[in-house]
């Protein structure tokens, strides 16, 4: 008991976690055709590579790692807000949210 | 202790990761992220970073779900259908994953020198992040709050009802 609680996890396991949390991140941006869900799925790889950033920053004691992530994520609040700004213009516009029908640049 | 909390929220990222992809109304993919964000945040605390697993509830699991599922309630958004470009794009997302997912792991396996991770590491103060972040890369920090206040700007602009062409309809 006393070993499973001094138990150490390989940094390794921490990258493929991201790695694989990537690719589902890659997978919904292709396969999902609501374009709200796209956009969540975008924002999964965005954590999926926060998670990799933090776990460097870990291995090597470098603060400035997790101080990147920490401008990811203002990059990201302000990139959700403009994106869903634009989402609600496009509902607007076209009244549907499939991907598939929102293939024109002009209306 | 490091492993079974690794293991358990490990396992929560994976299970919302997933579900996420097999619900098909938008509402409970949203609510699958929020389940990813939060058990990311326990990983950063175990990474460490104090500081980042808080912001991550906060800013990710906080303020950008919230106005996900807002936005989700706000145009009523439904199930979505399965249309050809949906087959199309299956077929040609899943070998791509595999092989993005095959060189990334082959990388990080082959990576020599990686150490371990245990709750014994001690964490990085928020002090410590302060400091670094208001001295050397004070410039960096303010410029990003430039470029939020033109996002909340180009949001408002973009979001905004135009008032003549609905007087019209």
């Amino acid at each position: 008991m006393n070993s499973l609680l001094t138990q150490e996890v390989p940094v390794s396991w921490y990258l493929i976690l991201s790695a694989v949390l990537f690719s589902l991140g890659v997978l919904g941006f292709l396969i999902k055709r609501n374009l709200i869900t796209v956009f969540m799925s975008i924002e999964l790889m965005l954590n999926a590579v926060n998670l990799s950033f933090v776990t460097f920053a870990h291995e090597w004691h470098a603060v400035k790692g997790q101080i990147f992530v920490f401008f990811v994520m203002m990059v990201a609040a302000a990139e959700a807000a403009v994106g869903l700004a634009i989402i609600i213009a496009v509902f607007r516009a076209r009244a549907t949210l499939a991907v598939d029908r929102i293939d024109l640049m002009k209306l | 202790m490091h492993l079974i909390l690794f293991v358990v929220f490990a396992g929560f990222c994976l299970a919302g990761a997933i579900n996420l992809l097999l619900q098909s109304h938008p509402i409970n993919s949203a609510l699958s992220l929020i389940v990813v964000m939060t058990s990311l945040a326990v990983l950063y605390l175990l990474l460490g970073a104090e500081f980042l697993a808080i912001a991550q509830v906060i800013v990710y699991a906080g303020a950008i779900m919230v106005l996900f599922t807002f936005v989700v309630m706000l145009l009523n958004a439904g199930r979505e259908e399965r249309t050809m470009g949906s087959r199309t794009w299956r077929a040609v997302g899943f070998p791509a994953v595999v092989v993005i997912l095959g060189v990334l792991a082959t990388v990080i396996l082959r990576a020599q020198g990686l150490g371990v991770a245990g709750l014994q590491d001690g964490i990085t103060s928020t002090e410590d992040l302060s400091r670094v972040l208001f001295t050397e890369l004070l410039l960096p920090f303010e410029v990003t709050s430039v470029l939020i206040l033109i996002a909340i700007l180009g949001a408002v602009a973009m979001a905004r009802h135009d008032g003549e062409r609905t007087h019209g309809q």
